[in-house]
């Protein structure tokens, strides 16, 4: 456990971690190297990032910080890869969703 | 008002319908007799199985916001942590159906005790989840698919509504049900009228109207009741394809003449709805929305982020940004004054945030970084006397020297003023320093008739078609025009067909309107 990555990041995404948003976030923790953990405060309670059940349940609004950790050989590239999803608003272009709307 | 066999609701989805009831089916009984563990087991995960089949099926011919709710159920049942509850209640000897009830009324709890009200909406889709498992653990066949119907319950699922068949027309009412769950987003989509939050609902009805323009379910209806709303509905089926008609045409006058509109925008999720080729570009977006009441101030990069979003969204076309406009009567913990006797005479809009230059700061550095990205307008609300133009021309300045001097990509754009204060009404010419006017209406008509129209009792004197407040666009129309500073128009008072003509014989040719109403405006122009 000496050698935990750890990370946090603000969710700007403008709801917050909602149902796309942790979607999104839990296909990509399941492609990854090693597996990371995320928690609402700094302290935990850690939860399985690649758990949609989990994360949702975490319910955290916009502007509130998401933890993230990570151990094992691959770590700091797969909590990299997660905090960088968030960077990028989860890739959720707005503007282009309304391509199928009617 | 409402008679014995009527009901008042929030509308959620807008329009007419009347049809035959069917009731939204009730839990699936409980009724297995516990097997083994392992039977056990696998019964539920042959029920999730199905269930992650009948998902899948829907999401094949689902888009948009369709084909993010079923993304999301299947993600859910997808997860393995979903079952493991009940797996465990299974291990300790109860039945596959009773273990996942119990297991998923625990998880659904969870959500109905959300602050967010987004959270909360979740349990709905939690439920859907629910039942269609146990739908499958109880043996249970497809829900019936009803067409041209009333659906009447308590609340409905998602994948019910996306299952049935909306073709022949119908209609949704619920005892609870929220207008922010996905299954009214989805209602708002395919034009289903849907009215939530009628409390009690009738334990007998075969026929109900649902009039999801004034929120009111009406059951078994009288014949004479029927025949009006057979006439109103068969009115606004026409008017509504009218409107279909021209929203994607140039907005024109009956003789020709150009005239653009624009829309009103108080939030980012409004345009997920909204097609940037019905208009010709965001004529106010009210800034507000970042600013919620116990949440710290939104940041730099958030703002930014945000603003650029929207001019994303509008590709080429114009973006008016308004500056945070907040005071009294709209406090912000931490940012608004405390009392005021008179909220609205007092420290709102420009007047607040030259107060608070730190807090203006930090949006004029947004606004200026995110103007790269498109066609962006500053407009400053509540501008009183020209002073407050040059202050906040001067701070953007600064915060554009800083920002290159940061080495930021940023530029300076066309910063323009509310005209609703009557000082700027009266005497435009005196703020001729703006690069545009967009009239206020609303404002501009409380205070020239000194009456809110918030206040029942004066409501009526609360009318943008007062003569003095014409006069006072007219006034301004007309300096505009002499001076050649770009003028619009962007109270209620566009948005509504009767008072057209009046603002287009005071010159007005560009107006900004309710996203629900421009092809309305469009048409109403038509006939001036």
């Amino acid at each position: 456990m000496t050698d935990m990555i750890r990370a946090e990041i603000v969710i700007t995404h403008n709801v917050g971690l909602h149902a796309r948003p942790s979607v999104k976030l839990t296909k990509l923790a399941k492609q990854l190297g090693a597996p990371v953990e995320i928690a609402a405060m700094p302290e935990g309670p850690w939860i399985d990032a690649k758990s949609i059940v989990k994360v949702m349940a975490l319910k955290i609004p916009q502007g509130n910080t998401l933890y993230l950790r990570g151990s094992g050989a691959e770590a700091s590239q797969a909590v990299e890869a997660l905090v960088d999803l968030v960077r990028r608003d989860f890739d959720l272009e707005r503007a282009d969703e309304n391509a199928g709307g009617k | 008002m409402p008679a014995g066999n009527e009901r008042r609701g929030t509308v959620a989805s807008g329009g007419l319908f009347g049809g035959p009831v069917v009731r939204l089916d009730a839990d699936a009984e409980i009724r297995r007799l516990a097997g083994s563990p392992e039977q056990e087991n696998a019964a539920l995960a042959e029920a999730v199985a199905v269930a992650l089949g009948d998902i899948a099926a829907l999401m094949d011919r689902a888009d948009g916001d369709a084909a993010d709710i079923l993304g999301f159920q299947l993600a859910l049942l997808e997860d393995d942590e979903l079952v493991a509850p009940a797996n465990a209640a299974i291990a300790a000897g109860m039945a596959a159906d009773l273990a996942w009830k119990n297991a998923m009324d625990a998880e659904i709890a969870g959500y109905e005790v959300a602050d967010d009200e987004y959270f909360r909406a979740r349990a709905a889709d939690l439920r859907d989840v629910r039942d269609r498992v146990a739908r499958h653990l109880a043996g249970g066949t497809q829900a019936p698919m009803h067409s041209g119907a009333v659906l009447l319950g308590d609340d409905i699922a998602p994948t019910r509504f996306l299952e049935t068949d909306w073709s022949k027309g119908g209609a949704v009412l619920l005892a609870r049900g929220s207008t922010t769950a996905h299954v009214a987003m989805l209602a708002r989509g395919r034009g289903v009228p849907m009215l939530v939050g009628l409390g009690e609902i009738p334990a007998e009805a075969d026929e109900a109207i649902v009039d999801a323009e004034k929120g009111l379910a009406i059951f078994d209806p009288p014949a004479a009741t029927k025949s009006t709303y057979a006439a109103r509905t068969a009115e606004l089926v026409k008017q509504r394809e009218a409107e279909a008609e021209v929203l994607f045409t140039p907005a024109k006058l009956g003789d020709g003449t150009p005239v653009e509109v624009l829309i009103n925008v108080a939030s980012l999720d409004e345009l997920d709805a909204i097609n940037p080729a019905s208009c010709d570009g965001i004529g106010l977006m009210r800034s507000e929305f970042l600013f919620s009441d116990g949440k710290p101030l939104p940041g730099e990069e958030h703002q930014y982020k945000t603003y650029r979003r929207l001019l994303e969204w509008a590709g080429d076309r114009p973006v008016t940004i308004r500056t945070l406009d907040v005071g009294g009567d709209k406090p912000i913990a931490g940012l608004t004054p405390g009392e005021e006797k008179n909220p609205f005479l007092g420290l709102r809009g420009v007047r607040l945030t030259l107060a608070r230059p730190e807090v203006f700061r930090t949006q004029l550095r947004a606004l200026a970084r995110a103007a790269v990205h498109g066609n962006l307008k500053i407009m400053i609300p509540m501008v009183t006397v020209p002073d407050e133009i040059t202050r906040t021309s001067t701070l953007l300045d600064e915060c554009v020297r800083e920002l290159e001097a940061e080495s930021m990509d940023c530029s300076k754009p066309p910063l323009g003023i509310m005209v609703e204060v009557p000082a700027v009404a009266t005497c435009p010419e005196l703020f001729a320093a703006a690069n545009f006017f967009s009239i206020g209406s609303n404002d501009l008509t409380q205070y020239v008739t000194a009456a809110s129209r918030d206040e029942p009792a004066v409501a009526a004197l609360n009318d943008p078609a007062n003569p003095a407040v014409l006069q006072l666009i007219e006034t301004t129309a007309r300096f505009a025009r002499d001076a050649g500073i770009d003028l619009s128009l962007c109270g209620d008072m566009a948005s509504e067909p009767a008072h057209l003509r009046a603002l287009i014989e005071a010159g007005l040719r560009c107006l900004s309107v309710a996203p629900a109403r421009v092809g309305r405006v469009k048409l109403a122009l038509r006939e001036v």
